[in-house]
């Protein structure tokens, strides 16, 4: 039972997180929020045992590509302008 | 450019944690999930916070390139030198010439479920660490060109 919570909590997060990429703005915390994204998407991969690939998800995904994206906004417009 | 104080004082306490739970990760990759691609990755992440929280001279003076390349080299070449070497010893490429020799990595794994001893499965560990190895050095690359490129774009 308790198992089922966490799953719905977590798929309920990524919902929220992906939707809150959409929304921001501000785009470093746009990255921030993908970031969770593949943090929450890598605790979904250890619900349904996979640990393997939810170690490497979290490193590759939650870390090296919110690094880059940081590294990239650093070099140009923190903010999203209206087109 | 480089980033706060508080950004700046994390990143070198947090780097420190983050390598230790990669080479922990590479060392057990023949025993829980994981293993050498995985841990490098986890320790290139450890690198990665380093190179964004400081400015690229500061980076420079941590961190070299050539450095860098040297090991993602070593690492490959140790992965092809650990597979040679069973040619040498006049068995096939890539065999297992380590286990259950009672040398480096030779001890045989004890019976029951996975009882977690470090010292087993012969040149599997050594595969695991080559590959941690090269994956650090060639990830931890790649952000620093990254972080190169920018610090040309904001001089312009």
């Amino acid at each position: 039972m308790i198992e089922t919570i966490i799953h719905v909590l977590v798929i309920a997060g990524l919902v929220v997180s992906a939707i809150l990429v959409f929304y921001f703005r501000d785009l470093l915390a746009a990255a921030l929020a993908s970031g969770l994204f593949s943090f929450l998407i890598s605790l979904e991969f250890y619900i349904l045992q996979a640990p393997d690939v939810a170690v490497s998800q979290a490193g590759i995904g939650a870390g090296l590509t919110t690094a880059i994206f940081i590294l990239a906004i650093r070099s140009t417009k923190r903010y999203e302008e209206d087109v | 450019m480089r980033m706060s104080k508080i950004v700046r004082f994390s990143a070198d306490m947090l780097f420190g944690a983050i390598l230790i739970f990669g080479f922990y990760i590479i060392m057990h990759g023949h025993l829980t999930p994981g293993g050498g691609f995985q841990g490098g990755a986890v320790v290139a992440t450890g690198a990665a916070l380093v190179i964004v929280a400081y400015s690229y001279e500061e980076v420079l003076g941590m961190i070299k390139k050539a450095g860098l390349m040297l090991q993602e080299s070593a690492g490959l070449v140790m992965f092809a030198g650990v597979a040679l070497i069973a040619i040498g010893l006049g068995t096939t490429f890539f065999f297992n010439f380590l286990a259950n020799s009672g040398s480096l990595f030779g001890m045989s794994v004890p019976y029951g479920p996975n009882s977690g001893e470090l010292n087993t499965a012969g040149v599997l560990p050594l595969m695991n660490i080559a590959v941690g190895i090269e994956v650090w050095g060639g990830l931890a690359i790649v952000i620093l060109y990254m972080l190169s490129g920018i610090s040309k774009a904001e001089e312009v």
